[in-house]
């Protein structure tokens, strides 16, 4: 555990040191600390308009993935659930896509030139759509006992929502469809100025939040039957499981647009890590590090050298993919061995 | 310790509320279960175990009647007392990685604990004291995804002990079980019974344990409803042997109270003898459609000589040859038995 802090503490330095530009470390302690130094304005903009707001933002959101991974895993006792599974990220797609798409065929100007309102719009839509489909998928929790049919019903939303993009495209001006692929691709520094802060406001306050499901989370462990037999109300916690994974899903995938894998491979990275299931355990964890792997990958996204930025999404599964199985490869192993 | 009526069914029927109405499983089941006894439910598959002991541990609303436990309506209980008084071992199976023994059996004081779940040292005494008490400290230390079947049932009835619940119901806790298994839990939830008065009532298809273990016996069944008793009462009015009456193989034997299998036997033999080796002759006679009997005359019959640890195959009140296993003197047997009774054919369609 002190370990997930060290490194969190070390790669958001790294992310500040880091960059096409480079800076001297004395500098960035200079300017992080507002000391007077020979600094220029330049570097100060860029330290605290570009790497500063994308570390943070790179840090909360992947704690805010992983710890919804979690919930949706332990929720669905399935292991391959996670944050993209339910649809909702597919909902927030959807809303970005009827505000992107649509203001291009129908308004007559393409979204990219609004600029500031423009990204407000995309933001506000991308809520929009993913709380809508959350709010469905809790509406048919109530009605649907089981979980891996809620499961299924999730996916299929998701399916409908991708064919109405889909349709949506077909008919949309090229640099439309360009500016949606770019949001799908997803990205840690779209979030800039003052939306930071509202960012991590939010978070900061929903990440708690889902500290409070602990001992729900533990008891759903059980399966059922056994969890009501304990005092527990299945229908309510799943309810608020659900709700509070995909309210964290939703605002994320609003900000940095729909970032996958890490939801899903984070928890499964901490319970081989620590061989735990206990979420007392499993939740710090989970949180931690996901903000330490999207530290690195966001590290990795810039890495000098590379012109701009590469897309988040693929770094995460080219960097996710590979430490997840081999933790679940030596996990087998030890597994065999008892 | 004082023995009470726990539980208390009135006029219950269970079944399912659906769309289409309401499917009625079993009806107007009237009875009482007292404290610091084993109850079995007894019944075919499809009799209704299940929904009864989903019933009566509140997963599922009664259709009709009422279930009064303690002296309070189940109905009147909130989620939270109630996981203070009922604990349930169900059949289906956790799908658990990476938990320990200790940690699921914590589990069980959940209702106590407070918002995070955390245990005070008065809880993991308690969670120490169930584990003794069904003997599996060997297990503490494991994880629950590599336990067999048998020690698994072990932890979930510790866990139903760590819940400190009066009452335990087990639903099939002894299904996928090895014969010494099955006997072990039973044993030890009668000794749970006695020693913690606690009231225990599981649902079983282990007849013939059931019937030696179980204090009281719930025999279930759809046309006929619920009759309840102690195995030798319902042995005497002759209840068990009626409940498999329409069910061909199967025969209650009034002198042990218990069920053996029955073979039909298409002929019947003279047997003398006295040591256990009577009775195993007979069994393996039985098997193979021999009636074997000492109450009976026959051309061919069996002698059994305790002294030589023989067995004598007869014809004719003749030795006819010797054998000193079971194994040898069934062929022997049933050869000289069929060449007897075409001889008999043969002579029978020469007249």
């Amino acid at each position: 555990m002190l370990l997930l802090v060290a490194s969190i503490l070390v790669l958001f330095l790294l992310n500040l040191f880091l960059g096409s530009v480079h800076i001297p470390m004395d500098s960035i302690w200079n300017i992080l600390w507002g000391l007077d130094g020979d600094e220029s304005v330049i570097w100060q903009n860029i330290i605290w308009k570009s790497r500063i707001p994308q570390s943070l933002t790179a840090l909360v959101a992947g704690a805010g993935l992983a710890v919804s991974g979690l919930q949706m895993q332990t929720v669905f006792r399935n292991p391959l659930a996670g944050p993209s599974v339910l649809g909702i990220s597919s909902g927030a797609s959807l809303g970005v896509a009827f505000v992107v798409l649509l203001s291009g065929s129908i308004g007559g100007i393409a979204l990219s030139r609004l600029g500031f309102m423009g990204e407000i719009a995309l933001t506000v839509a991308a809520i929009v759509g993913a709380l809508s489909v959350m709010a469905l998928i809790v509406y048919v929790s109530q009605k649907v006992h089981g979980n891996v049919t809620l499961l299924i019903i999730g996916v299929m939303i998701g399916y409908v929502a991708n064919a109405v993009i889909g349709v949506l495209k077909f008919f949309s001006v090229e640099e439309d469809i360009r500016a949606y692929v770019i949001w799908g691709l997803g990205s840690f520094a779209r979030v800039s100025g003052n939306q930071v802060t509202v960012f991590i406001c939010i978070m900061a306050v929903l990440l708690p939040l889902s500290f409070l499901l602990i001992k729900t989370l533990n008891l759903l462990l059980l399966g059922d039957a056994y969890a009501r037999n304990l005092g527990l109300n299945i229908k309510r916690a799943r309810l608020q499981v659900i709700a509070c994974s995909g309210v964290l899903v939703a605002i994320v995938t609003a900000y940095c647009g729909p970032i996958t894998f890490l939801g899903l491979a984070v928890p499964h990275l901490c319970r081989g890590l620590f061989r735990s299931s206990d979420h007392r355990v499993l939740m710090p964890a989970s949180l931690l590090a996901g903000a330490a792997l999207a530290l690195l990958c966001n590290l990795i996204a810039r890495m000098p050298g590379f012109e701009g930025a590469l897309p988040v999404n693929s770094v995460t599964a080219l960097v996710g993919a590979p430490v997840v199985v081999s933790v679940l490869f030596k996990k087998r192993r030890n597994d065999m061995n008892e | 310790m004082m023995k009470e009526e726990t539980i208390r069914i009135q006029n219950l029927s269970t079944g399912y509320f659906g769309k289409k109405g309401t499917k009625v499983i079993a009806q107007n089941i009237c009875a009482t279960i007292p404290s610091g006894e084993l109850t079995c439910l007894l019944g075919a598959n499809g009799a209704g175990k299940s929904t009864l002991l989903r019933t009566l541990s509140a997963f599922l609303r009664p259709l009709s009647g009422e279930i009064w436990i303690r002296g309070k309506r189940l109905t009147d209980y909130t989620d939270k007392e109630l996981a203070t008084v009922i604990g349930v071992v169900l059949t289906e199976k956790c799908q658990l990685r990476n938990m320990t023994v200790t940690e699921l059996i914590g589990m069980g004081r959940s209702p106590y604990t407070g918002f995070w779940g955390t245990l005070s040292p008065k809880d993991k005494q308690i969670v120490s004291e169930a584990i003794a008490l069904v003997r599996i400290e060997e297990l503490k230390e494991r994880m629950v995804h590599t336990l067999s079947d048998g020690e698994r049932q072990k932890v979930m009835i510790a866990k139903a002990l760590a819940q400190e619940t009066p009452i335990i119901f087990l639903d099939e806790p002894t299904a996928f079980l090895d014969y010494p298994s099955k006997v072990e839990i039973l044993h030890l939830l009668h000794r749970l019974s006695r020693e913690m008065n606690k009231t225990i009532f599981l649902s079983t298809h282990d007849l013939e344990l059931a019937l030696q273990i179980a204090d009281q016996i719930w025999l279930m069944d759809r046309e006929k409803g619920v009759l309840v008793g102690t195995p030798e009462d319902l042995a005497i009015d002759g209840s068990l042997e009626n409940f498999f009456y329409q069910r061909k193989g199967i025969a209650f034997e009034k002198e042990t109270g218990l069920y053996r299998i029955d073979n039909e036997y298409w002929t019947t033999i003279h047997l003398d003898g006295t040591s256990e080796r009577n009775t195993m002759v007979q069994k393996a006679f039985r098997r193979n459609g021999i009636h074997a009997t000492s109450e009976t005359d026959s051309e061919v019959s069996v002698l059994i000589d305790e002294v030589h640890e023989q067995y004598i195959l007869k014809l004719k009140g003749k030795e006819y040859s010797r054998y000193s296993t079971i194994k040898e003197l069934l062929p022997g047997a049933l050869e000289l038995l069929k060449d007897r009774n075409t001889l008999k054919n043969k002579s029978y369609d020469e007249r």
